[in-house]
């Protein structure tokens, strides 16, 4: 089945936060949208929409995505963690080294940072500040983010 | 959905050009939903064909089905050590949540003359095989565009795989000289891979398309003796063609890419520097 222009809406089965849904949508939606207005899951954000600023980063299949950019069809069959899986106590390092003011980029560094910290092996070839460089953030300047996820990850400074 | 590249093929075919292929969505998207004809156009969703998935390595070549994603190249450790060029650019593309969607394919037949995957696989000497309802078909990567989004591809067809011999390369560099580290649009891209079949240079952001620069690649291979940056320009001015945009004048790319040749081969070269014996 092709994906008609019309808005004919489709039935996509995906593993959200470790239970298995349906949503039914319109074939335009956004994986975004999806989880906010269809599934009021609102604590993923929209930034600029257009893949930029990764307000809006979720994983899927174990991989870091804006899901701004993904149409919900895609997400058929995957696996989707939102900043909603995130435990309370383990944002506590962002908090105590200023990477976060207005909070706007927050769930999305958070996501970012949370799976590097799952993926500590990334740093062999990568440094933190690549690695987090999808997540935009007007307020902090980058550092306090940096070095929140070194801290979180038992490291020093950044290079 | 298709399932397999036979039936995405005839869907295409039966469309007749209403509908478009989407892969990882990063270029079809990132408009969304604004750009208005993006809306009209039928969606012929790839995520369900996995004969276009992932990549594989033969004695002789590196072969990438056109879902390849370019994270997928980021931790190919092989590629790494083999194929620096397809690494660096990858690293270069947005950042991770684009790596992690952006395909090769996509890169490919998106077209964009600031495209960093056909950047370093126009370097690396790579082959497409595009497959339509009568079949597959080979075309060399550095004469599939014909101008600015225009290339040897009909709108029944799929990219399906994209072909990398493997060489013993001495030298490889990608640079991109943009606005910001991540999520930049070149601004000036240059590829330069050196093998036994000799050398390559792919300039990006300097033409209508991504383009091989057949003077400056003899240059090198005649050894010409460049004592100066400037003495590449003749050879830049025949290979591509930049524009003035709204990001930087022609005469700056050119003097940029002049510049970054320099930088990048004089360690390299020892007909390339000041000490060259030009007279
Ligand atoms: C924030 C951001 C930053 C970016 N930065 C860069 C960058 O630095 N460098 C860069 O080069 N690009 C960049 N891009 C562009 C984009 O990520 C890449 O071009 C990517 O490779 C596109 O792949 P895709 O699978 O997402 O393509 P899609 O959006 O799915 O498709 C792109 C085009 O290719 C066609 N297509 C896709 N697959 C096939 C196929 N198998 N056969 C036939 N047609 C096909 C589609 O119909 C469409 O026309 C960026 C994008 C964003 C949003
Ligand atoms: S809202 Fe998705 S990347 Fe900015
Ligand atoms: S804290 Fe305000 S955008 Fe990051």
């Amino acid at each position: 089945m092709t994906m008609p222009a019309d808005q004919t809406q489709i039935e996509v089965p995906f593993t959200l936060n470790g239970s298995e849904i349906v949503v039914r949508v319109e074939p335009s939606e956004r994986l975004l949208d999806t989880l906010r207005y269809h599934l009021a899951m609102t604590g993923t954000k929209e930034g600029c929409g257009e893949g930029e600023c990764g307000a809006c980063t979720v994983n899927m299949n174990g991989l870091p995505v804006n899901s701004c950019l993904v149409p919900t069809y895609q997400a058929r069959g995957a696996e989707i963690e939102t900043i909603e899986s995130v435990q309370h106590g383990s944002v506590h390092p962002l908090h105590s080294t200023g990477a976060t003011q207005c909070g706007a980029c927050t769930p999305g560094v958070v996501m970012s940072a949370m799976w590097l910290l799952k993926n500590r092996d990334k740093l062999d070839t990568h440094t933190v500040r690549e690695l987090m460089a999808g997540n935009l953030c007007r307020c902090t300047g980058y550092d306090g983010i940096v070095n929140g996820v070194e801290s979180a990850l038992g490291l020093g400074s950044d290079e | 959905m298709p399932t397999s590249v036979s039936e995405a093929v005839s869907m295409l075919d039966t469309s007749r050009g209403k509908a478009l292929p989407i892969a990882g969505g990063t270029d079809l998207l990132a408009y969304w939903p604004e750009r208005l004809d993006a809306r009209d156009k039928t969606y012929l969703d790839l995520s369900g064909v996995d004969e276009l998935c992932g990549h594989t390595w033969t004695d002789d070549e590196l072969i990438m089905r056109a879902r390849t994603t370019f994270w997928e190249i980021v931790c190919d450790q092989r590629a790494t050590a083999e194929m620096r060029l397809l690494v660096e650019a990858a690293r270069t593309v947005g950042a991770i949540q684009i790596q992690t969607r952006g395909t090769w394919g996509g890169n490919i037949v998106n077209a964009s003359p600031a495209a960093d995957g056909v950047l370093a696989l126009m370097a690396l000497d790579a082959t497409l095989e595009l497959t339509g309802v009568e079949g597959t078909e080979e075309v060399q990567l550095d004469e599939f565009y014909l101008g600015y989004k225009q290339m040897k591809r009909r709108e029944d067809q799929l990219l399906t795989r994209i072909r990398i011999p493997r060489r013993a390369y001495t030298f490889q560099s990608f640079t991109k000289i943009g606005t910001r580290k991540a999520q930049a649009i070149t601004k000036v891209g240059l590829a330069i891979a050196k093998s036994d079949s000799g050398w390559r240079i792919a300039a990006n952001s300097m033409a209508p398309t991504v383009k091989r620069c057949p003077d400056l690649e003899r240059m090198l291979e005649d050894e010409t003796p460049i004592r100066n940056p400037t003495d590449f320009l003749p050879a830049i001015r025949a290979d591509v063609s930049p524009i003035d945009d709204i990001r930087s004048t022609a005469a700056y790319r050119e003097h940029v890419m002049a510049r970054v040749l320099f930088h990048e081969l004089a360690p390299l070269c020892p007909w390339v520097g000041a000490k060259s014996k030009s007279e």
